[in-house]
């Protein structure tokens, strides 16, 4: 019995267009599913998958790591906003315009971005050895 | 539309013995309940220590000494699969209660000796 | 002018099976805005992905969640086979809808009980958690846990439930088919039962869609969305058709669960009739890994759940991001708690199905 493969579709866009695309598939009826982020090296890639009829298509937005910001869609899907305090709680992304924005305690946690650690000063030298002769 | 419809059964209930049952019935023969070690079959390839996912298990070649840490162990089998010699079993009854976190250890006996080489 | 207070719902309340924080504004009982905020069971699993070899992360996708734990399982292993181009034999496929399944019926009647228990139906939630030992019987008998089973892996099934112990399993479902009528019967007829959730927590089908609601959630507004009709694991050879209702209230949602409930006793049974002799396991070469990306998609006992993998032909994988079904269901909640009584509030929880541990991850 051969195995079920989804058929798994993947369309570039930019950043700036991501409002603009949310409307015209809210109004063509998809639904959100998700949104994921993957750390890539010196950029966060960022998944944003529809559905509609059981068809997935995902949209991928990279964003540079230095410039961490990307427009929110939950002006029109409400249901982003969980996804996006996730983006900015686990990424330390920041998002514009959310709806309901938790600025960072979605999650109540004691490190900051802990997916995606902040890089910073290398960390304080180790105390010195016990002295020899102890 | 039904009125009291649990009442039967709340009355049922009441005069029968409890639903619980203690811990210690018998398990069913697929239960996992802790690994068994069978020491004098053990030949320390250490395979069992490097398949457990949680390394409950620490295998010291050269002291022949088998040590399992019973509460990380999540009785997953995958020592028992992986054991070549057939020395590790699962038994259905799971691990007495303890008191202090404790690491299980079993030695082995010392290798039996070489055979010595032919004559030349 | 009424006066507003905030009542900081949970994490510790007697009637949440798992801590979620709700934040109620609340007018003289009327509860006006509800904001959420989790992060008490965060264990950060989806890291852990990237450290544990992916064989062995089977083992931790299982436990991201007790009662949705074999599907956590299987999807996990549905993903990397695609990843991998696996293509696992039938019996095995079988083996996992069968278990399935089961998994299916044991989560709707846990939550039979923790919906009963929100409004105070004690002997209802003492019942059905009698009814579910019975399931776990089953369980353990084929398996050897009753949570977690550890059964699935990459490549198939690590141990055979054979065809004696089909059979057992299958005499035995028709007596818990008829206990389970004992429960779902004053579910949805008791008088009582009916005033606490008819006409409560109103979620209509255009809110429910624009918000991504999923699973019964979903179903019961009306919108026809079961992801195992998309055929995975040979769901697509089986029979049966997405349970929708159109009330939109907690009633509906309780409706769809029921009628789930004798849906997957169906099924087992149509599984159990098709389940091929053979190897449950296809034994993999050493030294393949993952490469590339995939989204797998299952149906959980409380929706659709999402798994993402990237992997970079390493053992240990890229990413591995779960969504799950309660984590869809987020948006949805708090929107059918603006106008509801305080005193509805642990019933519209319960009713899109909570299970916190799934959603933190």
């Amino acid at each position: 019995m051969a195995q079920f493969i989804e058929e798994q579709e993947i369309i570039a866009i930019a950043r700036e267009e991501l409002p603009a695309r949310a409307a015209q598939l809210a109004k063509e009826g998809w639904r959100i599913v998700h949104v994921a982020c993957i750390v890539q090296g010196d950029q966060l890639e960022l998944l944003y998958a529809f559905d509609r009829a059981y068809k997935l298509v995902n949209y991928r937005v990279l964003v540079p790591k230095s410039d961490p910001v990307v427009p929110s869609i939950s002006g029109v899907y409400l249901a982003a906003f969980a996804y996006e305090n996730e983006l900015q709680d686990l990424f330390g992304m920041r998002v514009d315009g959310l709806v309901l924005d938790f600025k960072g305690q979605f999650y109540r946690k004691r490190h900051q971005a802990p997916f995606n650690p902040p890089t910073c000063a290398p960390a304080e030298p180790a105390a010195p050895a016990p002295a020899a002769g102890n | 539309m039904p009125f009291f419809s649990f009442a039967g059964l709340v009355a049922k209930a009441a005069v029968s013995k409890p639903a619980t049952r203690l811990a210690a019935r018998e398990p069913f023969a697929a239960t996992r309940g802790h690994v068994v070690i069978q020491i004098s079959a053990c030949n320390f390839c250490t395979l069992c220590a490097k398949r457990c996912p949680t390394d409950a298990i620490e295998v010291d070649r050269g002291g022949r000494v088998w040590r399992i840490d019973r509460l990380k162990c999540i009785q997953c089998r995958a020592c028992v699969d992986a054991c070549t010699k057939k020395s590790l079993t699962l038994d259905p009854h799971y691990s007495p209660a303890m008191t202090a976190k404790d690491v299980e250890s079993f030695k082995g006996e010392a290798p039996p000796p070489k055979p010595a080489a032919p004559a030349a | 002018m009424a006066q507003r207070t905030i009542v900081p719902f949970g994490p510790q309340h007697p009637v949440l099976p798992e801590p979620i924080h709700l934040d109620l504004v609340l007018e003289d009982e009327l509860v006006v805005q509800a904001i959420p905020s989790i992060g008490y069971v965060h264990r950060g699993l989806e890291g852990l992905a990237q450290k544990k070899d992916f064989h062995e992360m089977v083992y931790v996708a299982e436990r991201i969640c007790g009662i949705c734990s074999f599907i956590h399982g299987m999807g996990y292993c549905t993903g990397i086979e695609a990843l991998l181009q696996l293509d696992i034999p039938k019996r095995a496929n079988r083996l996992r809808v069968i278990l399935g399944e089961l998994s299916r019926i044991h989560s709707h009647i846990l939550w039979a009980g923790l919906l009963a228990d929100a409004f105070g139906f004690e002997s209802l939630f003492m019942h059905s958690w009698r009814v579910r030992e019975l399931i776990l019987d089953l369980l353990e008998e084929a398996t050897g846990g009753r949570v977690i089973f550890g059964i699935c892996k990459v490549g198939g099934m690590r141990r055979d439930i054979d065809d004696d112990q089909l059979k057992r399993m299958l005499d035995k479902l028709d007596g818990i088919e008829r206990e389970c009528c004992v429960i779902t019967e004053p579910l949805l007829n008791d008088s009582t039962v009916r005033k606490r959730t008819v006409g409560v927590g109103m979620l209509p089908q255009e809110t429910a869609h624009l918000l991504g609601a999923v699973g019964p959630t979903a179903r019961a507004s009306g919108i026809a969305m079961d992801a195992r009709r998309l055929g995975y694991a040979g769901y697509n050879k089986l029979n049966f058709e997405p349970i929708v209702e159109t009330g939109c209230d907690s009633h509906a949602r309780s409706a769809v669960r029921v009628r789930e409930i004798y849906q997957s006793f169906d099924l087992i049974r149509q599984a159990i009739a098709d389940t091929p002799g053979g190897d449950v396991d296809l034994k993999l070469k050493p030294g393949v890994n993952p490469k590339g990306h995939y989204a797998a998609r299952l149906e959980q006992p409380r929706g659709e759940v999402v798994y993402y993998f990237e992997g970079n032909g390493t053992p240990n994988l890229h990413r591995f991001r779960v969504r799950t079904p309660t984590f869809a269901n987020v948006a949805p909640l708090v929107k059918m708690l603006e106008g509801c009584q305080l005193a509805d509030v642990p019933v519209i929880v319960l009713t899109i199905d909570p299970c916190i541990s799934c959603t933190e991850r």
